[in-house]
């Protein structure tokens, strides 16, 4: 099935049908992308569920989901498109006498010899589909460049074949973590979506979401625990995947509360540095009761 | 209530708003984009195009849809959302209350006072409890009932900031935890910053309005300040700050020179790009392509000033140092007074930056009879150093204010060692205004190397930004 969402709380009850909860400006720009056909720029920290929003929105929609991870390095030919230059070199040798050589140039540049890469394959999908640009702060500012023709007019320039022109309008997020600075023109052509660490009543949501078992105290505590940890300055703050992932291991542990104790054997959970581990179990475990306060139960 | 003159009402508004500009949504919005220009907000047409079509989808009576809808049009960065949100906030606030000077609209009253028997301590607990919640609608009530219970209409300070302040300081609203309160006061383990922040932005707000229906006449717009502009950021934080830079310097380092190296001193055929290129010449390879050369790690010497005309600056210098050393593995740091030091070596034992420092002021054995800065000596200490290790790719930075106390700078040491190295650069934590003033000699420095003006995070980003400059002919 492909959805259109017709308004904002068409979006903000689809991503939660498919278990993503979204904020209050994720479903208004969510929406203004599919409506525009905009892509969105998402920027915020580690672990707040950018990724999952592309993959949130793509079930909801009924689209495919089309991945291009970005790294250094990444050039066209990983991300664009590539001649198959050994079915070039095959179609040659099989026709070396006869054809003539316009012919065969004419021939080996066709679309049946390109090879496609993710960048390329969105647009050029039957069906519309989601494109996820992750991380792309990971890569060299040429690498932008190229993209901008792709992002305002859905269209790839090959040199050897014209232009490319999208068969269907894909929705376009691109992710960063902010470690670099994006170009203006980039930016200009992208709606911006700045997702932070949930508020605590909204983590709460999320938590209950992915661990329908766990103690509602128990929940509330973790996230309000998780919130104190954000605070202190860590080398990687725990993000939500860490707080669900610590929420199961309580629920897998049957922790009944969370005390001193079952917080610093568990904490590694969500703190993964060592330096930070000890900051956090000075900072945040000295906050919670120890063992004696609940040994009255039985 | 009279409305007030024409030519009055003229010159409430200022520049922003002529009194003869179009009526409607569109050109408020114009204005508004005007504004944030002002405020150094990148707003292009093309932006201003974005958040009509955003007009078109979201309902401009939906405020908190309205608010977003244009923040992700226009404002494509944190900072720059935060500066939005403070200048949508005045805009917006300043239109309404302009249009209510012009209709004579007085909200009336608001709370009387003195008719409405307050009890003080319920009341503070209460603004309190809606800070730690963060309920915003709550938080505004509560904000005209504080000013109606502590800020004694009338008789204000006529400063509005000082007003805040006073308010703020009679609810008893601090961020840190007052433990001599009782058990079940909500201020007793401190209140969230942001919240007293955002209570302070809405009594200010309040009060503002209340002068507003008093003179009738809208105070004189002003630029947004430094404080409210920035980040709210600790100390803590700033060091993080420092190691987000640093990771950018990595970046730049790594890269910087390779690109021209790279295509002359070739090494490896590359056969994937030699057969497509032989397609050319019907799948004879006649044109050979080679792999670049991967980039080799760039080796670092740096020199850090830790004396006491310094100490100020020295803070930040170690933190640099200290997120270099988290960057770059081939990398040796020097701290010294009036003797040099190699302090490497405690930069990978330790992790913790407090330590760092610890151990640097307790046994780097720095300062030797007289506790000042000796650049003659460092330099020449330096190049005994690392005299044979100095090669073209190697690029040394110095952070220090270059203040010789009057001693010999040895500028002709420095410049040798600038010339073996590939680049030298000297990170000065003095404004450039006092630069060459007293004992500081970095003119004679200045010549070997480039020097950069560097206190503040802000700075050190200039700096990696200079980076990637190609390096000029010397």
């Amino acid at each position: 099935m492909a959805a259109s969402p017709q308004s904002i709380d068409d979006v903000a009850a689809g991503l939660r049908s498919v278990g993503y909860l979204p904020g209050e400006s994720t479903a208004l720009v969510s929406f203004l992308a599919a409506k525009l056909g905009k892509p969105i720029l998402v920027e915020g920290p580690a672990g707040v569920g950018k990724t999952e929003l592309a993959r949130a929105l793509s079930t909801y929609l009924g689209r495919g989901l089309v991945r291009l991870q970005c790294y250094e390095g990444l050039d066209e030919a990983k991300a664009l498109y590539e001649w198959n230059y050994r079915k070039q070199l095959l179609r040659i040798q099989a026709e070396a006498e006869g054809a003539g050589w316009q012919e065969v140039q004419d021939d080996i540049f066709g679309e049946e010899f390109l090879l496609e890469r993710p960048l390329m394959s969105a647009i050029a999908a039957e069906e519309p589909v989601v494109l996820l640009i992750d991380e792309i702060d990971k890569t060299d500012q040429e690498f932008e460049a190229m993209l901008l023709e792709l992002l305002s007019d859905f269209q790839i320039s090959i040199p050897e074949l014209g232009r490319f022109e999208a068969r269907t309008r894909p929705i376009v997020l691109l992710t960063s973590n902010n470690t670099r600075e994006l170009t203006e023109a980039l930016k200009r052509r992208c709606l911006y979506l700045w997702l932070d660490y949930p508020q605590l009543e909204h983590e709460l949501a999320i938590v209950k979401l992915h661990t329908p078992d766990l103690d509602d105290a128990i929940a509330r505590k973790l996230v309000e625990i998780i919130a104190m940890v954000r605070e202190l300055d860590l080398k990687k703050p725990p993000s939500i995947a860490e707080s669900i992932d610590w929420a199961r291991a309580l629920l897998l542990l049957g922790a009944d509360d969370i005390d001193n104790e079952v917080f610093v054997q568990t904490m590694s959970v969500i703190v993964k540095h060592r330096t930070d581990l000890d900051v956090v179990a000075e900072r945040v475990g000295m906050k919670l009761p120890v063992r004696a306060a609940s040994a009255g139960q039985p | 209530m009279p409305r007030p003159p024409a030519s009055r009402r003229a010159a409430l508004y200022g520049a922003t708003a002529p009194e003869d500009a179009p009526p409607g949504l569109a050109a408020h919005l114009l204005q508004f984009g005007e504004e944030l220009r002002g405020e150094g907000v990148a707003v292009g047409t093309s932006e201003l195009l974005d958040a009509f079509e955003v007009l078109r989808e979201v309902p401009w009576t939906e405020a908190e849809d309205f608010r977003e809808g244009l923040a992700a049009t226009l404002a494509k960065s944190q900072e720059d959302r935060r500066i939005f949100d403070l200048v949508f906030d005045r805009f917006f606030f300043r239109a309404a209350e302009l249009a209510a000077v012009r209709e004579g609209v007085a909200e009336g009253g608001g709370i009387d006072a003195a008719g409405a028997e307050l009890n003080l301590e319920t009341l503070r607990q209460e603004i309190a409890r809606a800070l730690r919640e963060g309920n915003q609608g709550q938080m505004r009530d509560l904000a005209r009932l504080a000013i109606a219970a502590f800020g004694r209409q009338g008789e204000g300070s006529g400063v509005i900031g000082v007003d805040v302040q006073r308010i703020r300081r009679s609810l008893g609203l601090r961020a840190e935890a007052q433990p001599d309160l009782a058990e079940e006061d909500p201020r007793r383990d401190g209140l969230p910053r942001d919240a007293i922040r955002r209570f302070e932005a809405l009594l200010r707000q309040e009060l503002e309005r209340a002068q507003i229906e008093r003179t009738e006449s809208l105070p004189p717009a002003r630029p947004l300040n430094e404080l409210d502009r920035a980040l709210p950021s600790g100390p803590l934080q700033d060091l993080a700050a420092v190691h987000r830079v640093v990771a950018q310097l990595k970046r730049r380092l790594k890269t910087q020179g390779q690109e021209s190296r790279g295509r002359k001193r070739h090494a490896h055929v590359d056969v994937r790009r030699t057969m497509r290129a032989s397609l050319e010449t019907g799948g004879v390879p006649v044109v050979l392509k080679y792999k670049p050369v991967r980039p080799r790690r760039p080796e670092i010497y740096v020199l850090c000033d830790v004396s006491t005309s310094v100490t100020s600056a020295s803070v930040f210098f170690l933190s640099v140092l200290h997120a270099l050393h988290d960057s770059f593995r081939k990398m040796r740091s020097f701290v010294f007074i009036e003797r040099i030091s190699e302090v490497t070596d405690v930069f990978e034992r330790e992790r913790d930056f407090k330590a760092v420092s610890d151990a640097i002021s307790r046994d780097a054995g720095v300062a030797d009879i007289s506790g000042y800065t000796d650049y003659g000596r460092v330099w020449s200490e330096f190049a005994t150093l690392v005299e044979d290790d100095l090669h073209p790719r190697a690029t040394v930075i110095v952070l220090g204010d270059a203040r010789t106390n009057g001693r010999d700078p040895r500028a002709d040491i420095f410049a040798t060692v600038a010339a073996r190295a590939g680049r030298t650069f000297w990170l000065n934590p003095e404004p450039r205004l006092y630069w060459n003033y007293g004992d500081s000699v970095i003119a004679a420095y200045e010549r070997y190397c480039e020097a950069f003006e560097c206190w503040t995070t802000g700075q050190l980003e200039d700096f990696v930004k200079a980076l990637t400059r190609p390096v000029s002919a010397r």
